[in-house]
């Protein structure tokens, strides 16, 4: 690791006010990604702004229609929490499927929608509900908001402060865990609204992305055998040592069904 | 007082104490006055001409110490690290055998190779110094698997090893197999992968050296399995300390598993250094980096046939095999994939006629040596998949074909066509009862519940037995070994009957401290809590080889039997005198002294108390104290080996092979404790398991980039992995170890590899899937299923 300063704001414009002022400061939430990333001295940020002190940012909020997780909301919090697991009980079991214990008592749902990996799980919950997400500055519908591998629609001093979620009617997530990180190597997010359907995938490709053919085929019948047939197309999937494109193509169709029979069950 | 806990009986880890507390004393741990922080610098690059290095950045970086590079090291006329076997190809001809410099001279020839050393006030400090190296590489290009190795082409890492091959290495009666094969009613053939395996022990290797010129003695702790084998190769081989200058101390080690049983290039710059910088240095390895420093393990390209006549009876077998040794060899490389892999291929069978060739070849990956196992699982895998390719070919039932063709418990001393004979075992008794622990008669209601649930379930078989207690040293001698395999024990007991006992083998995770108390408390009469064992350190134990190949039971266990033995027979001369009787009539049982057929009788502590104050004590014949040392040479390898039976469940819609049921009945000879046995099969076991499901090292062939290089790519085994396992024994007694012991570190492994791929070959067999290599991976079983010859639903 390599000297820092570390910064613990009280206030959301504090924290936004450094992460300006400061140039190459980095914000830190539960640090699951960050941590093992300056230990391994791969990333040098000159100064941390550790959101941990932020009380606003933590907790559940029930607003009928919607639910509203503060972004230092750890995932093992949402996992057992009651309101989550009755209203989006596919949300709930995400978080439970993220990492190990360890990694879920510290993880937070800011930090890994931030941080938009390929392979995590919230990003295909965030999208797949359509959530919005709440930062310092504005709210970003989640169709506006992952841009592909790492990138994000945030502004370099732009704090995420919580993720607002539609309560659907139905939903359900599938995850085929990649074997040695766990990490997702497809997982899918299946969200049923009166409006119609969506399907979220992670792990898959470079970034969390729909499936519209799917989200129609379940629009018209919310079944495991509505999108049985249908594959995807291999063109910007992932090939890695763990699993070339076509075979996370083949998973795509697998774990959406399964996530369709969660959804269900 | 507390009570003799003997053999046969479990009692609780006495090590499980410190370890469960948290007060265990590991080499992270030691904190010596004035310690400096050292990192090694590593080749980024498979294969490079290094052109020349520029300390001066590094030099000038805050805290920074020294830097040390190849120049320094061949400045200081030190040697090469050396290799423990030389190994001769079929006409007589020596292995090449390149030199291995501790740090990189003129060439790099693997990711990981070190290139400098850099020793700074701290960890941080070393790093920043460390990243301000300039380095220039010539970059080559690099191969890494053994076909592309010998091909005309490849690149070359040695100028005086042509075709990267370092022995071309053969064992057995080719002539008379080929004569067999001519006569054969079937040929069955398999080619195979044995894929390359990183032993990842819970504990990184790390080390710490000190020179205190007052005396001019260096001490290194390490993380070793063989403290004085470092302090001899180390000291007599490559930096020329003597002997009575050099303490090497591995304190407790958390687990090795083979990987620290070699004498790596860090443990000698580090002591090196030490003296050059006149202050203590501490290196600790990073999980990444002991990804490309560990030796990796296994990594072998097999074509096997097995020759059957029309009843199937087996009637050679012929294996040629392709050996990576990586980019140098390490201590006991080449013995690996041929000493310890040819001789295991009759198994438990009958075969008359055997003949194996291994090609050793370099590549530019990380040098590979042994790993729980080491030869033994290879060999096991391409036998045991070969029989149930050839039954299945044959339309024999697997477990018919091997009963047709397993020696009987009769034929015991049996000889095997490759060098090895084996002095006892019941394969079939094993294999019998593996089958009703298994509960094999209801397989078929399994498989039945299992395809209404759309799955594939298989059952897979492996008859197997290895050799170990490594080793017979004037065997070993002849095959190359050019160290002796014994092992020692000092017994010291104290004036007051409290027994200390100094052991050459190590304990890392075996329990040995339960264990070797156990012996002596058996053998004594004393109390379990009144023995303590001492080892890994060269200053307080005599010298010992060290634990590996399943050899600390069965050869330091046996000379820690011989020297206690040794105390009776003193302790009777002292009890003879003080009794007033004649030496014959005294009798020593329970820890008492007694002449035979009277009450009169001496305690054990009376003993000992008379020989460490002699007023009454017959020094005229007899020295005083109580303290016996026995040196013990094994006449064989003892040969543990049993069945396990492995039970899958393949879901064809994503690949996944689940193990469902496992059951192991293994032949160990005598147990000492029970819960200590079956806690080395389970984890054997689950080592097995891991190679056979998921763990795979892969390199970038080009670039010899090592792609699985973290917990994050390279898959270990866990427990969600794994079903309650069935572990029995079924043992015949060993016949030249004094306590009938086999041994049970390796059993596992060597086992477990053969038995789960049987079982997925089965549960995919109706779909014309005849062999899958390891790992048996979704994405590999997937893909199988894809070019399967029929249809993958299973509704």
């Amino acid at each position: 690791m390599k000297p820092f300063a570390y910064h613990q704001p009280g206030q959301i414009p504090d924290a936004a006010k450094l992460l300006t002022s400061i140039e190459d400061s980095k914000l830190v939430a539960g640090g699951m990604t960050l941590i093992p990333t300056l230990k391994q001295r791969l990333a040098s940020p000159v100064a941390l702004v550790d959101l941990s002190k932020l009380g606003s940012l933590k907790g559940i909020a029930d607003e009928g229609a919607t639910i509203t997780i503060g972004a230092m909301t750890p995932h093992a919090v949402v996992a057992a929490s009651k309101l989550v697991q009755t209203k989006i009980p596919g949300l709930a079991a995400l978080a439970s499927m993220i990492g190990d214990p360890a990694v879920r008592s510290r993880g937070t749902i800011g930090g890994s929608v931030a941080n938009n990996d390929p392979a995590a799980d919230y990003p295909a919950g965030v999208l797949g509900l359509g959530a919005t997400i709440i930062t310092s500055t504005r709210e970003i519908a989640a169709d506006k908001f992952f841009l592909g591998l790492f990138e994000t629609a945030l502004e370099p001093s732009e704090i995420i402060t919580a993720i607002r979620f539609p309560v659907p009617l139905k939903a359900g997530y599938a995850k085929f865990k990649a074997p040695a990180s766990r990490y997702a190597l497809v997982g899918v997010f299946v969200a049923k609204f009166a409006d119609g359907v969506r399907v979220a995938v992670t792990g898959a490709g470079p970034g969390v992305f729909r499936v519209p053919p799917m989200e129609a085929a379940l629009s018209g019948n919310f079944d495991a055998s509505a999108i049985a047939a249908i594959k995807i197309d291999t063109d910007g999937l992932t090939s890695d040592i763990h699993a070339e494109a076509d075979y996370r193509a083949h998973l795509v169709t697998v774990m959406a069904k399964r996530a369709v029979d969660a959804a269900l069950s | 007082m507390g009570n003799v806990i003997g053999i046969g009986a479990a009692p609780k880890r006495k090590e499980d104490q410190r370890f469960l507390t948290g007060r265990g004393n590991y080499v992270s741990d030691i904190k010596r006055p004035g310690m400096t922080a050292g990192v090694f610098v590593r080749s980024p690059h498979g294969h490079a001409v290094l052109r020349g290095i520029d300390k001066s950045a590094a030099l000038a970086s805050p805290g920074v110490i020294a830097v040390l590079t190849g120049d320094d090291v061949a400045d200081d006329g030190l040697g090469s690290l050396p290799c423990g076997w030389g190994i001769t190809d079929a006409k007589g001809v020596p292995m090449k055998e390149p030199p291995f410099p501790m740090l990189a001279q003129d060439k790099v020839r693997f990711v990981g190779d070190m290139v400098a050393f850099v020793i700074a006030e701290t960890p941080e400090q070393a790093n920043a110094g460390a990243e301000l190296l300039k380095i220039d590489y010539e970059v080559l290009s690099s191969v890494v698997g053994v076909l592309e190795a010998v091909r005309p082409d490849a690149p070359q890492l040695f100028d005086d090893v042509p075709n990267n091959i370092c022995c071309d290495w053969e064992l057995g009666d080719k002539a008379a197999v080929e004569t067999a094969f001519k006569k054969a009613a079937h040929v069955a053939k398999l080619s195979l992968v044995n894929n390359r395996l990183i032993g990842n022990p819970m504990e990184p290797r790390a080390a710490i050296a000190e020179y205190e010129p007052g005396t001019d003695r260096f001490t290194l702790w390490t993380t070793s399995q063989f403290p004085h084998v470092v302090r001899f190769l180390m000291g007599a081989l490559v930096l020329n300390i003597p002997q009575h200058k050099l303490r090497v101390v591995a304190p407790d080690v958390g687990g090795g598993f083979g990987v620290k049983q070699f004498h790596y290039g860090e443990e000698a710059v580090i002591t090196w250094a030490a003296k050059r910088v006149m202050r203590p240095v501490k290196w600790v390895a990073s999980r990444s980096e002991g990804y490309v420093s560990d030796r990796h393990g296994r990594d072998h390209v097999t074509e096997a046939e097995l020759a059957l006549d029309e009843t199937g009876k087996f009637l050679a077998f012929r294996v040629n095999t392709l050996a990576n040794m990586g980019g140098y060899l390490s201590t006991f490389g080449p013995n690996i994939p041929t000493n310890l892999y040819g001789p295991l291929l009759g198994g438990v069978y009958t075969t008359p006629a055997i003949y194996c060739n291994v090609k050793v070849v370099f590549t530019n990956t990380v040098p590979v040596d042994a790993y729980r196992g080491a030869g033994r699982p290879e060999a096991t895998f391409v036998l045991e998949r070969i029989v149930d390719v050839a039954a299945s070919e044959m339309g024999i039932d697997r477990v018919e074909l091997r009963r047709r063709n397993m020696i009987p418990k009769e034929a015991y001393p049996y000889q095997t066509p490759v060098l090895v004979q084996y002095d006892s075992g019941d394969p079939m008794g094993c294999l019998d009862g593996a089958l009703v622990a298994a509960d094999v008669k209801n397989f078929g209601v399994r498989k039945a519940a299992s395809a209404s649930k759309g799955k594939f379930r298989g059952l897979g078989y492996s008859t197997y037995v290895e050799a170990c207690g490594l080793a017979p040293s004037r065997f070993a001698g002849r095959l190359g070994a050019r160290g002796g395999l014994y092992e020692s024990a000092t017994v010291r007991v104290h004036p007051t009957g409290q027994v200390t006992v100094m052991i050459g083998t190590h304990n890392h995770g075996q329990g040995h401290e339960t264990t070797f108390a156990q012996i002596v408390s058996d053998k004594l009469g004393v109390a379990f809590e009144n023995v303590d064992i001492v080892f890994g350190d060269t200053d307080r134990v005599q010298f010992g080889m060290g634990t590996y190949g399943s050899r600390s039971l069965v050869v330091g266990g046996a000379a820690l039997s011989k020297a206690t033995d040794k105390v009776i027979v003193k302790g009777k001369k002292i009890a003879a005198h003080l009794l007033e009787a004649s030496e014959a009539d005294i009798q020593f049982e329970a820890g008492k002294f007694s002449v035979a057929g009277t009450d009169r009788i001496k305690t054990f502590e009376e003993i000992a108390g008379a020989a460490y104050v002699p007023h009454d004590y017959p020094l005229e014949v007899l020295e005083p104290g109580l303290e016996e040392q026995a040196y013990y040479d094994p006449v064989n390898f003892t040969y543990p080996g049993g069945c396990h039976i492995a039970e899958v469940e393949v879901d064809p819609e994503t690949g996944t092979v689940t193990l469902v049921n496992y059951t192991a009945v293994d032949d160990v000879g005598t147990v000492i404790n029970p819960m200590i046995v079956e806690g080395q099969l389970h984890g054997g076991i689950v080592q097995g398991v891991g190679q056979a499901l998921f763990e795979n090292a892969v390199y970038d062939e080009g670039s010899g980039q090592l792609l699985s290089g973290s917990l994050m790519d390279y898959c270990m085994p866990r427990a969600d992995h794994l079903p309650m396992m069935k572990v029995a024994t079924h043992s015949t007694l060993c016949t030249h170890t004094p306590m009938g012991v086999k041994g049970c570190g390796e059993v596992g492994t060597i086992g477990s590899p053969a038995a789960v791929i049987n079982a997925v070959v089965d549960a995919l067999s109706h779909l014309g899937v005849t062999h899958v290599d390891m790992p048996a991976t979704p994405n590999r079983i997937w893909r199988l299923l894809q070019n399967a010859s029929l249809p993958v639903a299973a509704e």
